[in-house]
């Protein structure tokens, strides 16, 4: 049994108000949030370790090409542990990504980008964590891509991951990069992160010794949730 | 010197970006054979008990634009305030849902089951009501919301116990449109600030 959530690290997620960060100026909150202790509507969450996966849910190789083909691109293995914060690993828990093509164009109707789309990459993939929190995927190296946010502003490669723990107030959204890119340090997105700790956090090292010869290259990004206090001496407030 | 806490930084929150359908709601963007099924389009089965209804609603900007790029998450109890994975959970509800704005109107809908009240340790309880999660571009950290119910006694909610501002308890309240429709309209800026959480 596990008890309340811990409190989210204060300073580390980016605030919700990010003006270099054009968009967010208009839907950030301009009122405090409101704190309170984790609840049963926060404590439990949905479960998916049940959800049957597809063959190549996690292989964007090929889950959109056609038979016999597969996505063009820098052939990339993204693979980690989902922890919590105890380092505990958390087990059963969904993780789904999306991401541009190896031109940096994503599969969507709202992206008019010249770079052309590949007709055998879709570009979303998903994967259930294994006991010991273990997930990969087989994907291409997405690339940079430029967006109307300043006159010349180009994202760094990166996927995007969707992250959901045992309970809804773990719920995470975030994006990987990719070790030595030089326009981490130039993303406004990536600079909403005001702890510069916290941002290295989310960029993927090179990982060598799981790279497959001949085959692909394998970053390694581990990803880490709140955690549960243990349930101890729970106590009701006195007098109740 | 003392002993080092070995607790692990978290991993931060970036936005979801303009191009979260591909991932999450792959038919809203165009994407017609996506290599898997969307999932949370069903909160509650045909079996599952309970008042059926509909809620709609839109999410707001500050400049007073709904927001047609934005996807909303929700995570309720069953009808009779259980959550699912719980002992006793009504098996025909999943008690989760996704669902993106509509690209024209910025409108989101769903169906699901009203919700009971969860009960607390002690005598207290939780109101029925909706956790909302909102994402989108120009979202740094998702947002955290809750709808109640307007036909609902609110006052015994320890957590709206803690707003000081009461007239704000009202964004959270949901409009009746009908039996058994509501309409919620989340305010992310300005006037009519939607009271979002840190919990
Ligand atoms: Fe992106």
């Amino acid at each position: 049994m596990t008890g309340a959530l811990f409190p989210r690290q204060a300073g580390l997620h980016p605030p919700a108000f990010t003006p270099g960060y054009k968009t967010s100026v208009l839907r950030s909150p301009q009122r405090a949030l409101i704190s309170f202790g984790s609840g049963p509507s926060e404590e439990t969450g949905p479960a998916f370790g049940h959800v049957k996966l597809g063959e190549h849910d996690n292989d964007l190789l090929l889950n959109h090409a056609r038979p016999g083909q597969s996505a063009i691109g820098e052939r990339i293995i993204v693979h980690g542990r989902l922890l919590d914060e105890g380092g505990r690993p958390i087990p059963g828990a969904l993780i789904e990504i999306w991401q541009a093509n190896a031109g940096g164009r994503y599969r969507h109707k709202k992206d008019g980008y010249l770079a052309p789309l590949d007709p055998d990459f879709g570009g979303c993939g998903r994967a259930i964590t294994a006991e010991d929190g273990s997930y990969v995927f087989r994907t291409i190296k997405p690339g940079a891509y430029p967006w109307p946010n300043g006159p010349n502003e180009w994202r760094p490669a990166h996927i995007h991951f969707s992250i959901f723990g045992h309970s809804f107030g773990q719920r995470l959204i975030s994006q990987m990069y990719f070790e030595g890119d030089p326009l981490i340090a130039r993303c406004p997105i990536a600079q909403t992160i005001p702890d510069k700790e916290a941002l290295n956090r989310l960029v993927a090292a090179l990982d060598m010794a799981e790279t497959k010869p001949m085959d692909a290259i394998a970053y390694k990004f581990d990803i880490v949730l709140r955690g549960r206090r243990q349930t101890h001496f729970e106590n009701r407030l006195e007098g109740m | 010197m003392v002993q080092k806490l070995d607790r692990l930084g978290l991993t931060p929150s970036q936005t979801a970006g303009p191009y979260v359908h591909i991932g999450l709601a792959p038919e809203a963007c165009g994407i017609e054979k996506p290599p898997f099924p969307t999932l949370g389009t069903e909160i509650a089965g045909p079996a599952a008990k309970g008042t059926r209804i509909t809620v709609r609603g839109r999410v707001v900007d500050g400049g007073d634009l709904p927001l047609r790029d934005c996807l909303i998450e929700t995570w309720q109890a069953d009808a009779a305030g259980i959550y699912p994975g719980q002992q006793g959970a009504d098996p025909a509800v999943t008690g989760f849902g996704r669902f993106p704005a509509d690209f024209t109107s910025g409108e989101f809908s769903f169906e699901t089951v009203r919700p009971g009240a969860v009960d607390l340790p002690g005598d207290q309880a939780i109101p029925p009501h909706i956790s909302f999660w909102i994402f989108a571009r120009g979202i740094n950290h998702g947002l955290h919301t809750r709808m109640y119910f307007p036909e609902d006694n609110l006052s015994g909610d320890p957590l709206l116990a803690r707003i000081e501002h009461r007239d704000r308890i009202a964004t959270l309240v949901a409009e009746a449109r009908g039996e058994t429709e509501y309409w919620f309209e989340i305010r992310l800026q300005g006037a009519g600030e939607t009271v979002f959480f840190d919990i």
